[in-house]
């Protein structure tokens, strides 16, 4: 049961299934929280990758904004979970969110100068749209938590500024 | 007295400060009314840093948990977005 659920949320993530269909099988407080903190992780990582390959000043500009603005946005996160005793609960979605990732950035690794900088700043207009989507669908509906769920919104918001950031950025290199 | 009194009412307003608010990540009032001259002052309640941005215009950073302003310098009204989260829009009319 555990396993299905969670594989169910892994196809929401990545494919954008229809979330209706996953009324049933809602993922649990702990298991929302690990999945926001992976996601907000993640986005750090790739981000420390473009500081350090990019030589483009907004490239690199945007992913010190990514960076600053994740690493507050987790400690937020991690601060809650403190405070209302919940412990995250690795799962199956957070996994396969890492997996994806670790492969995205061992493929950039290989790109250099404006093929590396595009690619990154596609792949974040693409993520972060994933996981807005994640999060409007899926994540904020199954919280039970009202602070969770605020923090989750708020991540929302700031994930969708963030996406529309990087298509602006986008928009420049082309 | 008479004169003095003429005088002081005469001189223009005492230009003024507008209090906007962010809280998590809308501007609030997110339209307002201010005179050449009058400052607005941004309060960020957020963790994370914002912008109010003019295209070809000001450009103010508002730090997280901390400030950000402006004094108005020319007429005409304009909108200003979050360069950061360009989904953070206001407005500001600015009167002579």
């Amino acid at each position: 049961m555990f396993m299905r659920s969670t594989t169910a949320l892994a196809a929401v993530l990545f494919v954008g299934a229809a979330p209706l269909a996953l009324a049933a099988e809602k993922p649990t407080d702990p298991q929302i929280a690990h999945i926001a903190y992976t996601a907000g992780t993640i986005d750090i990582e790739a981000a420390k990758q473009a500081i350090k390959k990019s030589k483009n000043k907004e490239v690199v500009a945007f992913a010190k904004d990514m960076e600053r603005d994740h690493a507050a946005v987790n400690k937020q996160a991690l601060d809650l979970v403190k405070k209302l005793k919940v412990t995250p609960e690795d799962n199956d979605t957070s996994k396969a969110l890492a997996k994806a990732a670790k492969e995205e950035r061992a493929k950039l690794e290989k790109l250099k100068g404006a093929d590396f900088d595009k690619a990154y700043i596609d792949n974040e207009v693409a993520y972060h749209k994933q996981v807005d989507s994640a999060l409007e669908t899926l994540l904020i509906p199954s919280a039970s938590n009202a602070e969770l769920k605020s923090l989750l919104e708020t991540g929302l918001k700031i994930f969708q500024g963030h996406e529309q950031h990087a298509e602006h950025v986008a928009g420049m290199l082309k | 007295m008479a004169a003095l009194a003429l005088a002081l009412s005469a001189s223009p307003a005492l230009a003024a400060t507008i209090e906007v608010t962010i809280d998590k990540l809308v501007f609030s009032p997110s339209s307002v009314q201010a005179k050449v001259g009058d400052t607005i002052e941004w309060t960020n309640k957020d963790v994370i840093a914002h912008t109010a941005t003019v295209k070809g215009g000001w450009d103010v950073m508002i730090p997280a948990k901390s400030k950000g302003k402006v004094t108005l310098k020319a007429p005409g009204a304009v909108d200003y977005f979050c360069r950061f989260h360009p989904n953070m829009k206001g407005h500001v009319a600015v009167t002579p």
